[in-house]
């Protein structure tokens, strides 16, 4: 029965039926029968019973009517054992791809089996452990490395123009000697010489020194990346002075550049005030910048002003190294603040019986779609910095891997419709997280290790592509399954790509010889997250302008709710047109063909050869005809297989409504309570 | 002054309609200074020559309108011959022929067939308005019907009316013996009409029905929340959090969540317990018609297409006494707030949009249907939406002097801005998700002019040539 293959209907998982040579490891270490799957927002305990297995790497539950419902030990969050009810004991496992799923286990000792193997087997000491490294998918060597080859960064520079003549590439880092946690391949201003690089490093918080993430030909503008100074108040590092100059001066087309912090102002304040050893670019110069911005902001007579002050020489102190910069700051939260908001988020959308009020309030309390907004807000001054002033811009946040590499990645994704191509994600992907060294391992969990460093950056990176997908339809040439598909692969440890927290560490666990990269498997199935809506060639889409108004920002329902289909709009839009294209598509090769078999008939020429052909021919032609009539008939056909397919509600099986059917032939009601679609007799 | 400078276009393709029963002539019109001529070709003999003096008026009407359409495409006995088709145990009465009995129902009403128009008059007495119940959905699949009607005059002393618990007793006979009375306001609110004159069906009155409460929010409230609704929505300098607590604290999302869950509730209970359903609040004319007609689009495939919308809209609002005039007078902006406004019309169609968004291949029309729907219900040059009842558009002459919404919805070149292009026949019923994470704020309504348009317009318009293309590609 586990050899079946994995029919995972709610889930366009990548899990390939077992292999023969892994089959081994999916024989179950644990079988426990009769146990009860509840709903999760039903109100009465209705339940399917089934049987729940434990295998080497999923837990596995086949209810009565042969559903498989697979869940990856990595995938597994957290696991609570719950107070003995007369039913069992309950089993709560919640996931990081959000779903939740409740276990009664009807013996004790039993649940309490499932409960400790999972313990242990959710969290492993040792990469080596992980799911990758066993898992095979029936590739053969040359195709695992042609699969690590699919993605080739310095070809994405290259599409950037890069190197070229402002531009080099350096190979400072080639030995990770400089900074761990960069890739070998550096990308920095020509006019930038090794001993700048060194100094300006030294300065930077682990060594992140201000490097190239996007190059934008037509502007001739930059995206640098770094981290966080590491000056007191007085300090100055001339060689980081030079590397700021020398990628302004890369920009021929502007005099001045930005440097973006996504740091909150007030956490900057309190920081100062501490006097911690972490501060900022050169306080001196910035608070005079400060005071800049402010008559920037202000009326148009204070702007007069300052600029008879500059002219005059007077309330600027000197011309200094860091002139021609201007400091933006955008209030991104840290990343235990983002971990408490999901956690907050979460709570509200899990409660049973939820009402509207609660909802709305919970959703506000979370703050989540707040900082969605705040990072959006981020990535669109970084646009539009380059756009309409085409100056380059230095983002950085305290490390320079969380909320740097979400504003970088945003920011280009708004600038360069390459990105909004499946191809072009993973590349985004790849460059600005993987390689820059996210800290995917740390921040997912993928092992046993400190709870706090856990933080769903790279969560909201994917809820801002989803807020662009809503409000641009058709910019994106992928939708939101692949989003989602690539949050479950984040989390699964199943493909090489996202362990580790640097290329270094990556390049020491020997991943690309041990594991296999996701995305050919994702290219593989493309079909399933094209956008139907894609139109790549209109113009209007080179360039996104998201309007970040409160109102545009909506709850992810799909992606916190992706397991509780009850939840879901019951029919499918995508699915249809996709459908649709595909006929059309069809028919179209149906004409060629029918087209190219006209032709071989007029070669052919002898008489008896002829009416034998002629007979043939039209015997030839009613088949290919006859899918085009079919097509229509299927048509009609569809939306009603279709519907009894997806409109979970007019299943009959439908546990929800035919909770109401026994109560209500019982007894006399007093009370009767419809919620959330469960419809319920209180007597 | 020359009398050419005066005419703007000399020629123009024309039809004539000359008359009743005669062939229209087509032609080239053309206007000289003193004639007018039509000429269909070469030496024809209809060459029509008017002089321009013998002008007496000119009227030009709007395209291909015509006036008493209205009665024709919505006939009002045509719900009956619908019902008859499958049963012959309900009738059509006349009791109301002359608005007699009850001011606000219209002529023509189904009702059981053992029971007598004498019968109907007195239970009509006893029935605020005199909205006594009548049939308004037919459930096809099992035999079940759900009724409207109006509170009984119960009051303090707890009345009985012999005529009233005798007609509702026909009506178990007939759908299967057990039957549930929703009232759509609260145990406490009925407790109260009481005083005033009010009540419920009591159960020892009525053997067979069972009693439940689904409040549902009316009038003011409803109102001050649709106008908090559209303050927070027009306030483009909301921060994030200030945004989400306006959103809450209007309860527009609530009084949807209700209205869906009482509406599936009553269909529920026909299409799944076999039960009859009286559905019910105070007068019978807002919260009983919300819920009546959108359990009908959720059970009834027929209801989900276009025309079957339409007359969905003009038997269970129109014809069936929704007070547009009264309701519908001022929308959200309005200083003065008579206590008689209120967007429960507005309410349903949030609600079919909801279902729109979850069944999105089972609604014949699309979010452009609904818009169109609502601004003519607050402002029209279609008589459809106009008076308070029928009788009131009787006495007014609507029927003949105005024109009618939907034949002008009707026309052809209306079809991409109100269909759905990817609408596939669902025989099923729809049962929608009432969880608050399930249902949306209609912002293609209540953000229509804070946000640029462009992007799902164009979208929808793209999924119009997909399926477009897709016919073309059959036909071939």
């Amino acid at each position: 029965m586990l050899s079946t293959h994995i029919s995972l209907e709610d889930t366009p998982t990548l899990y390939s039926a077992p292999s023969s040579s892994t089959k081994r490891s999916y024989i179950w270490r644990l079988k426990v029968e009769q146990v009860k799957l509840l709903d999760r927002f039903s109100t009465s305990n209705k339940s399917l019973t089934g049987t729940l297995y434990l295998t080497a790497t999923h837990l596995l539950f086949i209810d009565s009517l042969q559903k498989e419902t697979w869940i990856l030990h990595h995938h597994i969050a957290a696991v609570e054992k719950l107070a003995l009810t007369t039913a069992g004991c309950p089993l709560v496992i919640q996931c990081k791809n959000f779903r939740i799923v409740h276990f009664i286990v009807p013996r004790e000792r039993d649940c309490h089996d499932i409960y400790n193997s999972l313990l242990q087997l959710s969290r492993q000491a040792k990469y080596e452990d992980l799911y990758a490294f066993s898992y095979n998918p029936k590739q053969n060597e040359s195709e695992q490395i042609q699969g690590w080859q699919l993605i080739d960064l310095a070809e994405e520079y290259r599409r950037m123009d890069v190197p070229n003549l402002n531009w080099k590439l350096s190979d400072a880092n080639r030995d990770y000697k400089i900074c761990e946690t960069y890739p070998r391949d550096l990308y920095v201003p020509r006019a930038a010489n090794k001993p700048t690089i060194v100094g300006s490093s030294k300065f930077r918080s682990k060594g992140r020194f201000p490097v190239l993430s996007y190059y934008h030909q037509d502007k001739q503008a930059a995206i640098c990346r770094c981290s966080q100074p590491l000056s007191g108040f007085s300090a100055r590092c001339l060689e980081d002075e030079h590397m700021l100059q020398a990628i302004n001066k890369a920009n021929p087309s502007n005099r001045y550049m930005y440097v973006m912090d996504t740091r909150p102002k007030h956490r900057m304040q309190s920081w100062w005030a501490s006097k911690k050893d972490i501060g900022r670019i050169v306080v001196r110069i910035s608070s005079k910048i400060w005071r800049d911005e402010k008559i920037r902001e202000s009326d148009e007579k204070a702007r007069l002003n300052a600029m008879a002050n500059r002219a005059a020489g007077k309330g600027y102190e000197n011309e200094d190294n860091y002139s021609n910069i201007r400091f933006q700051f955008v209030g991104i939260e840290n990343i235990h603040v983002m971990r408490t908001s999901l956690q907050k988020l979460l709570e509200v959308n899990g409660t049973k019986g939820l009402s509207v009020s609660d909802f709305f309030s919970g959703l506000e309390s979370s703050g989540w779609l707040r900082h969605i907004k705040a990072v959006l807000d981020a990535a669109i001054f970084l646009a539009k910095a380059i756009v309409n002033e085409s100056a380059s811009v230095l983002v950085h946040c305290s490390d320079g891997w969380d909320r740097t590499s979400q504003v970088c990645s945003l920011g280009t994704l708004l600038l360069d419709s390459y990105y909004r191509t499946i191809k072009g994600f993973m590349v985004l992907i790849e460059k600005d997280w993987i390689s820059f060294g996210h800290k995917f391992s740390d921040r997912c969990g993928h092992l046993d290790g400190d709870p706090k460093e856990v933080s769903p950056v790279f969560t909201q990176f994917l809820e801002c592509v989803w807020h662009l997908t809503e409000q641009f339809p058709q910019a994106f040439e992928y939708n939101e399954a692949f989003l989602l598909q690539i949050h479950e692969h984040v989390h699964s440890c199943q493909f090489g790509n996202f362990l580790g927290n640097c290329q270094k560490e990556r390049e020491d666990l020997k991943l690309r010889e041990k594991t296999y990269s996701l995305w050919p498997f994702l290219l593989d199935d493309q079909e399933k997250y094209l956008n139907p809506f894609y139109t790549p060639s209109s113009q209007k889409f080179t360039v996104l302008e998201p309007n970040t108004v409160p109102f545009n920002f909506k709850f992810w329902r799909n992606m916190y709710h992706q397991f509780d289909r009850t939840l879901h709009p019951r029919q499918s839009v995508f699915k249809l047109i996709m459908n649709k294209n595909d006929q059309n598509k069809q028919l179209e090769k149906e004409i060629k063909e029918l087209e190219s078999k006209i032709k071989q008939q007029k070669t052919r020429h002898t008489d008896t050869v002829l009416t034998k052909e002629s007979l043939h021919c039209i015997h030839a032609d009613s088949p290919a005809l006859k899918p085009s009539l079919c097509f229509k008939k299927e048509q009609t056909l569809l939306p009603v297989n279709d519907a009894i397919r997806t409109i979970e509600g007019s299943n009959t099986a439908d546990n929800r409504y035919s909770e109401y059917a026994e109560e209500f032939s019982k007894t006399e009601p007093a009370v009767v309570s419809l919620e959330y679609g469960v419809a319920r007799m209180t007597c | 002054m020359e009398f050419s400078e005066l005419i703007r276009t000399g020629r123009a393709e024309a039809l004539l309609l000359p008359g009743p029963g005669q062939p229209p002539v087509r032609g080239t019109l053309c206007i000289t200074s003193h004639h007018l001529l039509l000429s269909a070709g070469h030496g024809s003999p209809g060459d029509l020559w008017l002089l321009l003096r013998n002008v007496d008026a000119v009227e030009k009407r709007p395209q291909s309108l015509r006036l008493g359409d209205a009665a024709n495409l919505h006939p009002p006995d045509h719900f009956y011959q619908q019902v008859a088709l499958q049963t012959d145990a309900w009738r059509l009465s006349a009791v109301n022929r002359d608005f007699d009995v009850c001011a606000s129902y219209p002529p023509a009403l189904v009702v059981p067939v053992g029971i007598g128009d004498e019968v109907l008059a007195r239970s009509a007495r006893f029935r605020q308005g005199g909205r006594f119940p009548v049939l308004c959905y037919y459930h096809t699949t099992n035999g079940t019907v759900m009724l409207r009607s109006s509170q009984p005059l119960q009051g303090a002393n707890r009345r009985r009316c012999a005529e009233d618990e005798e007609l509702l007793r026909a009506v178990l006979a007939l759908g299967g013996g057990r039957g549930l009375v929703l009232d759509t306001r609260s145990a406490q609110a009925v407790q109260q009409a009481r005083i005033t004159g009010g009540g419920t069906e009591a159960k020892a009155a009525y053997p067979g029905w069972k009693r439940l409460h689904r409040p549902l929010e009316r009038g003011r409230p409803l109102q001050d929340s649709f106008v908090r609704l559209v303050e927070a929505c027009t306030d483009p300098s909301l921060s994030m959090d200030r945004w989400l607590s306006r959103l809450d604290g209007c309860r527009w999302l609530t009084h949807v969540k209700e209205t869906l869950t009482a509406a599936c509730l009553a269909a529920q209970g026909m299409d799944r317990e076999g039960v009859c359903i009286l559905v019910h609040g105070a007068e019978g004319t807002d919260t009983t018609l919300l819920v009546t007609s959108l359990a009908q689009l959720i059970l009834d495939p027929k209801c989900r297409t276009m025309s079957g919308f339409q007359s969905l809209l003009e038997r269970e609002w129109i014809q069936a006494g929704h007070p547009f005039q009264q309701r519908c007078a001022h929308s959200a902006y309005a200083q003065a707030r008579p206590k008689h406004e209120a967007p429960v019309f507005l309410l349903f169609l949030d609600c079919v949009w909801q279902l729109s968004r979850q069944f999105p291949l089972s609604l014949e029309f699309g979010e452009g249907m609904l818009l169109a729907v609502f601004e003519h219900a607050y402002a029209s040059p279609f008589g459809t939406f106009l008076c308070n009842s029928e009788k009131e558009r009787y006495l007014c002459e609507v029927k003949t002097k105005t024109h009618s919404l939907w034949s002008s919805l009707n026309q052809s070149k209306e079809r991409r801005r109100l269909r759905n292009p990817i609408y596939t026949p669902n025989p099923l019923a729809l049962w929608p998700s009432v969880e608050p994470q399930s249902l949306q704020l209609w912002a293609g309504l209540f953000l229509r002019w804070t946000r640029p348009p462009e992007p799902a317009q164009e979208a929808w318009e793209q999924l119009w040539r997909i399926v477009t293309e897709q016919e073309g590609g059959d036909t071939l």
